[in-house]
């Protein structure tokens, strides 16, 4: 199953945490400096060790979610970082954030414990001109031990960067496992009437914040994906009413045309070594999977059934995919080996499936059914066993994992009337138990993409 | 480039210029009498003349009687204007998912290209292009909307 029994992390692994946050920020000349971080070491001993640590499994804080108690960091952008971690500790349904006055010296844990709180972040903001020094502290208000020592310096326009890396720190010290607040959806924007509606490709963080458009809506575009080094998305766009896939890069804001197929080429999705693009080519009645290596796009396809072969998506490592085909009368899921060979179907309930998506975890595919005229979101194991429908709707589809795999963000559409109104389009996330559903602050809006962690 | 998609839209744009250009020709005095109706091989005549799309049963992409009869008078329109190049585009309900839908739509647009080839127009004069479920003819979400929307539209270039 998907818990393991993780202890409390203490502190003594903060300097390799403190050189994984140092890297050079994502987005070039957008993120001045990036983000650098420093261990700060429990006051008296060192190295306090966590001795009797509690132990907490993310099965166990979804029934229970963990309170933990969120002192503001100070006024103005403190108190806005403050909001942003509690936010997203508390919109991913595992963390009940808690409000207190940031205690001065050493946190009054007795007190934290009487009110049920299992955690508690200390910590101050100081502001160095154009930049922030955010101190971060996570205790343990069962044993009074420091958990984490951060001090993270960011250009100050970085601020939410810094709540998301702070956030993700906590998630996985409490948790023992990778957050994901520290990335972002690439998406879809829609407007206009329904007929002819204008698609902008666009990018928010994953908590909605900060979005803004790539594309200026002039041709029809659809299905963003991210490359996992997250400089790159990969994206169809009808330009020139020829529909094929294209590139963009992020930090220069360049797009090219991804190979040069006689068909309509669609449905890209990244290897995960970010090397390689995995797409459709449509040809006849039917379309082909091809792979094109992105240094030199040689291509290499994959598939040759004559059928609809389409939305692959890659194993975490690479060695398989997932794919839908209706080469057996109706569109199903099948897994063949990357490098192609038989194919093996893996769907049997009641309906059609596509958009299937590998998680990055390896043990689940997300996917889209249709029966009845109305859409399911579910999951299964890669061996077609143990599928669970997650929710339904008149439309939802378009699943993507978040970089831990916990959580799926997907587009779900309602129905219209016969004039039009009342279609409404947006993107929505949920626990992969379907649990904690919530709806994206994103606008009218499908096809999510979610990046990998921010570097 | 201009993509026409909407036959019946077109129609009417085009019939209306065409009132304006009679008046403007009964003002002149011009003595030749105005026959309103469209341009001879333009878009709004494939519409009159043979009607500009066919439809599809649910995930389908065989040709009904219907389709055949209406393909086969823009075959017969078609060799009557050699010079015109046509688009077909192909259409589907929003019952299914995004990416199936536009190889699902490319499969219709190539049906009717396939039977029109068949029925001799040259290859070389018709491109095709799907737009999957994302250029809905009819705005609704029931079954007439949903089988207006599974269509191949013949779009004169």
């Amino acid at each position: 199953m998907m818990s393991s029994v993780k202890p409390l992390i203490p502190d003594d692994d903060a300097a390799r945490l403190a050189s994984a946050f140092s890297r050079r920020g994502f987005m070039g000349a957008g993120v001045a400096g990036g983000l650098m971080a420093t261990p700060l070491f429990a006051a008296g001993a060192a190295h306090a060790q966590d001795a009797g640590a509690a132990e907490i499994t993310v099965d166990q804080a979804r029934t229970a979610p963990i309170p933990i108690v969120l002192p503001a960091l100070g006024s103005g952008v403190a108190q806005q970082i403050t909001d942003v971690i509690s936010a997203d500790l508390g919109n991913c349904g595992l963390f009940r954030p808690i409000s207190a006055s940031m205690p001065q010296g050493t946190p009054p844990f007795a007190t934290y414990k009487s009110m049920g709180a299992r955690a508690v972040m200390t910590g101050k903001v100081v502001e160095q001109g154009s930049s922030l020094r955010v101190e971060f502290r996570l205790w343990d208000v069962l044993t009074g031990k420091q958990l984490q020592g951060t001090a993270y310096t960011a250009a100050s326009q970085d601020w939410r960067r810094i709540a998301h890396v702070i956030a993700d720190v906590i998630y996985s010290r409490l948790l023992g496992e990778q957050g994901y607040f520290n990335s972002r959806i690439a998406y879809i924007a829609r407007s206009g009437p329904r007929a002819r509606q204008v698609t902008r490709l666009a990018i928010m963080d994953q908590d909605g914040a900060d979005s803004r458009y790539l594309t200026n809506g002039q041709w029809l575009t659809l299905t963003p994906r991210f490359n996992p080094a997250n400089s790159e998305l990969a994206f169809m766009s009808y330009a020139n009413y020829r529909p094929r896939v294209y590139l963009f890069n992020l930090n220069t804001g360049q797009q090219r045309l991804l190979g040069d197929f006689t068909g309509i080429s669609f449905a890209p999705r990244f290897a995960p070594n970010g090397q390689s693009v995995i797409l459709s080519v449509t040809r006849g009645s039917g379309s082909d999977i091809f792979v094109v290596d992105l240094a030199t796009m040689a291509r290499r396809q994959i598939t040759s059934s004559g059928a609809i072969d389409t939305s692959p998506s890659y194993s975490p490592d690479g060695s398989q995919i997932v794919f839908n085909s209706d080469r057996g009368g109706s569109q199903q899921l099948y897994i063949m080996s990357a490098s192609g060979g038989e194919a093996k179907r893996i769907s049997y309930g009641h309906g059609r499936y596509g958009s299937p998506v590998w998680s990055p975890r390896g043990d689940l595919i997300a996917f889209s059914r249709i029966a009845n005229g109305s859409f399911s979101l579910g999951v299964m194991a890669p061996d077609g066993t143990g599928e669970r429908i997650l929710t339904q709707g008149f439309t939802v589809e378009s699943p993507t994992f978040c970089p831990n795999g916990r959580v799926l963000a997907f587009c779900r559409q309602s129905s219209a009337g016969a004039n039009g109104a009342g279609f409404a389009t947006g993107i929505s996330t949920i626990d992969i138990t379907g649990f904690h559903e919530r709806a994206l602050p994103a606008g009218s809006a499908s096809d999510p993409a979610w990046s990998g962690l921010n570097k | 480039m201009k993509l026409k998609l909407f036959g019946a839209a077109g129609l009417a744009l085009f019939l209306a210029a065409c009132s304006d250009h009679a008046n403007k020709n009964a003002n002149t005095g011009a003595a030749t009498q105005q026959q309103v109706g469209p341009v001879p091989g333009s878009e709004a005549d494939l519409v009159a003349t043979a009607g500009d799309r066919v439809l599809f049963a649910l995930n389908q992409n065989t040709l009904s009687s219907d389709a055949k009869a209406t393909l086969d008078k823009q075959a017969a329109w078609l060799a009557k204007y050699p010079q015109v190049h046509v688009q077909i585009a192909g259409n589907c309900d929003d019952r299914g998912t995004e990416e199936y839908n536009i190889a699902l739509g490319e499969r219709r647009a190539n049906a009717a290209h396939d039977y029109l080839v068949a029925k001799g127009v040259d290859a070389s004069r018709i491109t095709t292009i799907s737009y999957g479920k994302d250029r809905p003819t009819a705005v609704g979400d029931d079954e007439a909307s949903w089988a207006q929307n599974r269509n191949a539209i013949t779009a004169v270039q």
